[in-house]
């Protein structure tokens, strides 16, 4: 984690440019809850200005207010873009001002190829005919421009999410965009594109472009920021100038939660006993590429009460290993045995790994983990029916007993378990979810990018609730992209590259060099 | 909660379809003089249109799950003339017969289920199929004549409660069910009411409990009333006991059993519950299944009221009844609707068919009204939970749950096809 100057590519003081973004007093209620209360922010030409603040305290609600989702009317309040006070009706007038918005969850067509996609909505047209080749000329000079070198007309879902990224970038360039709004645009990056796209955006602001930023990742934010703004429980809290305040991320921190963290992971004596859960030479085939292995020959153990951790770049094969080994649910098995307590296993379907003591925890929990049309009590249960009802008749009273114990140990902030999954923060589906899980009394317990999309409280609680699970001597597997969250929990780190196993280290022994090394080569033959 | 909830589902969109169907009832009794709330209609009414709310109860819990069933109509008249010609040409007794028509119905749920659950083709097309396949079953076997059934049949969708006991001036079979219900709502309400106090949870007002409980009996004790004073000979018809058996097992199935709880989640996200241990793909089976055996009994149901199965029974029936699934509160996209709500739904549509006849609507004029309907009550629907209302009604019926913002399309599977790829 290098710490980088603000400013050491460029030499304007961001104070002293003008103003050309002002919201003034936002405030927006939605039935029961005040979202926005008297919310103000200012950015300057040419500056990155980032927003922080814990899941749920506004961030994204702020961002539609300026962009155009909660049209004008809706919220009370001023913006003011360019000097001229703004009255979007809908997205397509503040694009029209020269504002656009990246979502986190992008907004491209996976079917369609980098040009359509770019031109979505903004096609080149002469009496209502599109005109490709124009289209095409300029999609190359956009490629250009963020870094982009494939076939403009390939289809965006086959390049990975990192070029997907910049695509939605050349998107919003070609809408001459102002000021660019990027919601965790690093969320789903690896570190070599995050950092591509982090010098993008500085590039961009050397171009007049600037940049409205909310992130979690917060070294990246104080690599890049000019100023930051913190917003907490729907109130502007501060707005710091990185250079002039001297920001670090300690500094940001103190300002989202009210208080210093004193340490990013609870303390934890870990009590760890005899191996009980191991794989061995487990391959597994792409399931729809003939001859590809996503799991080469893979081998691995777990003790009882260890937090075991997989390290490796994304696209690695850390999420294809864990859900092959979870019931044959990813790919084509074609060896390897799978060894608990002494005993080899055969975990043909997910009932069966659920059975044999096994519990995963996916890594998109929208998609992958909840059914958002469900209550948390629904929730909480659906992976152990069995165990609350009799005759296949569910008992409403266990229900309700089971998920308020859990509403209570893992401190999930709700009104009540008869809400529903949808209408929670993000740290707070991810303790239902855990909780699901936890009602398995799973031995092993697989989790894949547990704290994602999560604010630094709740991922201290997560900590704490993994750290719990291994002191009752389960065992414990966290795959995560975040190498200081790895560092910080687990006892061992395994690292994967392209399929394979090529390491693993000690608490003591890893640092982020170390596993990046490994994590970045094949194994190198002993 | 109390089961009645359960089976109600709390779900505000069905409490306003319940003010349409009353309005309607209302509107047509003022248009019609009268003549919609008379014992001899209501019978009418739910003779014609049982089969049709058996049939949404299986397409509910289809559509549930996220697929849908296009092939019931003729399934359903497939198996009307299999079971007359079984009976006619073999000499099977009534009840053999309807063994017959449901281990058929059994026997092709199973063949759609198959290509449905486990080879994968989506079930619009498996059931399309099914739709032509034995619509053309239905005439080549019955060489497209008519087949008559014996009057023993007919009783499963002729007949009514007999009339046993003292003489009251009103059907006493009819009345003691009346009765029976009037306190199983009182009953499992203040049940309800009780355990949910015990766990803790935060419980409605008393008067408002009591209000529902009163407003609830009164409608039964009066339809109840109605059924009973029919012309002699008729009370609570045959088709409306198997109907109701079949909403109180199947609202239980779906509300309170795992099995259902698998159906909800399948239909709400896939993914999540195989991921879970929901064995989706059995789900899917049983519920093609389950629909094709409801239509085997749909279609015996018509041919015994009919007296006869012929080559035109059927047609049209998986519209009406896929209609009364959505009026009743369900979801294209899966995961939401009930069997309650379904039955609403197929009321409202049964309502509105009657009282535009009675009125003398030509069916042609009727059509354009019922498909009028159809789309002014998803509207309002619509409009109705994207407005958050809390209200009244909200507060005599919990909501089941917040759908997702839908402010920002989310390209979700973008991300999913990715992952699948690295």
């Amino acid at each position: 984690m290098t710490k980088t100057s603000v400013l050491e590519s460029d030499t304007h003081m961001p104070t002293a440019n003008p103003i050309i973004l002002q919201m003034r007093s936002i405030t927006k209620e939605f039935p029961g809850v005040k979202a926005l209360s008297d919310v103000s922010i200012t950015v300057r030409a040419s500056e990155i200005h980032s927003i922080c603040g814990e899941n749920g305290a506004g961030k994204s609600t702020l961002m539609k207010v300026l962009s155009g989702v909660y049209p004008y009317g809706s919220y009370d309040g001023e913006i003011v873009f360019q000097n001229e006070v703004c009255e979007f009706k809908d997205i397509r007038a503040s694009e029209h001002a020269g504002i656009v918005i990246i979502h986190q969850e992008l907004a491209l067509i996976p079917e369609l190829s980098i040009t359509e996609n770019i031109f979505l909505g903004n096609e080149p047209t002469r009496f209502g005919i599109i005109n490709w080749t124009e289209a095409r000329l300029r999609t190359l000079e956009l490629m250009a421009r963020v870094g982009l070198s494939e076939d403009p007309d390939t289809p965006v879902k086959e390049i990975g999410v990192g070029k997907q990224q910049l695509v939605e970038i050349a998107k919003a360039l070609n809408k001459s965009v102002k000021l660019l709004i990027l919601d965790e645009p690093t969320a789903a990056l690896n570190e070599s594109d995050s950092q591509h796209l982090l010098d993008l955006i500085r590039g961009l602001k050397g171009k007049g472009i600037s940049c409205i930023m909310i992130s979690h990742k917060l070294n990246e934010i104080e690599q890049v920021s000019d100023s930051i703004t913190i917003i907490r429980d729907g109130k502007t809290i501060e707005t710091l100038d990185v250079q002039a305040d001297g920001v670090d991320e300690d500094r940001i921190i103190k300002g989202m939660v009210g208080r210093t963290l004193g340490a990013r992971f609870p303390e934890h004596a870990p009590k760890i006993g005899e191996v009980f859960f191991e794989v061995k030479n487990w391959t597994v085939g792409h399931p729809q590429i003939a001859d590809r292995l996503v799991c080469k020959n893979s081998s691995f153990t777990v003790r009882r009460g260890e937090i075991v951790g997989f390290a490796g770049l994304m696209g690695a094969g850390r999420t294809e290993l864990a859900r092959s080994i979870f019931g044959r649910s990813y790919g084509n098995y074609m060896s390897g045995q799978i060894i608990k307590d002494g005993k080899e296993i055969t975990l043909r379907n997910v009932p069966e790994a659920i059975k044999h003591g096994l519990g995963y925890v996916t890594e998109d929990r929208k998609t992958l983990g909840l059914n958002l049309l469900d209550d948390i009590k629904t929730t909480t249960v659906s992976a152990n029916l069995d165990a609350i009802s009799k005759h296949t008749v569910v008992d409403l009273g266990k229900e309700y007993a089971v998920a308020e114990r859990y509403r209570k140990q893992l401190r999930t902030k709700t009104p009540s378990v008869d809400e529903g999954v949808s209408k929670l923060s993000g740290g707070n589906q991810q303790k239902v979810v855990l909780a699901k899980w936890m009602f398995t009394d799973p031995d092993l317990l697989i989790l894949d990018e547990p704290t994602r999309g999560i604010d630094v409280g709740a991922k201290y609680e997560i900590y704490g609730i993994i750290q719990a699970l291994a002191n009752q001597g389960k065992g414990v597997i966290v795959i995560s992209s975040e190498l200081p969250e790895l560092l910080g929990i687990s006892d061992r780190i395994y690292t994967i590259f392209e399929g394979a196993i090529t390491g693993v280290l000690n608490k003591n022994q890893a640092s982020q060099e170390s596993l990046m090394k490994r994590m970045t080569a094949a194994k190198k033959s002993a | 909660m109390n089961a009645i909830k359960q089976l109600f589902g709390g779900n505000t969109r069905q409490f306003g379809m319940i003010f349409a169907l009353v309005a309607l009832v209302v509107f047509f009794q003022f248009m019609t003089g009268g003549v919609i709330l008379t014992p001899d209609n209501v019978i009418n009414l739910v003779n014609g249109y049982s089969y049709i709310l058996i049939l949404a109860i299986g397409m509910v819990l289809v559509i549930i799950a996220g697929h849908i069933d296009l092939s019931v109509g003729s399934v359903a008249a497939f198996v009307g003339i299999v079971v007359a010609l079984t009976m006619r040409d073999w000499g099977l007794p009534w009840y053999m017969g309807i063994v017959v028509g449901l281990v058929l119905g059994a026997l092709i749920g199973a063949w759609q289920g198959f290509f449905v659950a486990y080879v994968g083709i989506p079930a619009f097309i498996v059931t399309l199929a099914g739709m032509l396949l034995f619509r053309g079953a239905n005439q080549y076997f019955g060489k497209s004549l008519t087949v008559p059934v014996s009057t023993d049949f007919q009783f499963i969708g002729a007949g009514y409660l007999p009339e046993i006991g003292p003489d009251t001036g009103y059907n006493n079979l009819t009345l003691l069910v009346g009765f029976i219900v009037v306190a199983a709502l009182i009953w499992g309400e203040l049940r309800g009411r009780r355990k949910a106090v015990a766990l803790g949870v935060d419980v409605k007002p008393l008067w408002v409990t009591l209000v529902k409980l009163a407003v609830l009996c009164a409608v039964v004790l009066y339809v109840t009333y109605l059924f009973a004073t029919g012309r002699p000979g008729t009370s609570f018809p045959v088709p409306g006991i198997i109907l109701g058996f079949l909403v109180l097992g199947y609202g239980f199935i779906s509300a309170r059993t795992t099995i259902g709880r698998h159906v909800y989640a399948v239909g709400g996200n896939r993914h999540a519950a195989a991921l879970s241990g929901v064995k989706s793909k059995r789900t899917d089976f049983l519920v093609i299944l389950n629909m094709a055996v409801l239509a085997g009994l749909a279609g015996m149901i018509f041919v015994a009221r009919s007296n006869a199965s012929g080559p035109s029974d059927g047609v049209g029936w998986e519209l009406d009844a896929i209609a009364a699934v959505f009026i009743g509160g369900a979801a294209v996209t899966g995961g939401v609707g009930t069997v309650v709500g379904s039955m609403i739904g197929g009321l409202v549509m049964a309502v509105l068919n009657n009282g535009l006849y009675l009125m003398g609507v030509g069916s042609d004029m009727s059509q354009i009204i019922k498909g009028l309907v159809l789309l002014a009550a998803v509207v309002f629907d619509v409009y109705n939970k994207s407005q958050g209302k809390a209200s009244f009604i909200g507060l005599m019926m919990k909501r089941l749950g917040g759908r997702d913002n839908p402010d920002l399309a989310v390209a979700e599977p973008l991300k999913d096809a990715i992952k699948v790829e690295s």
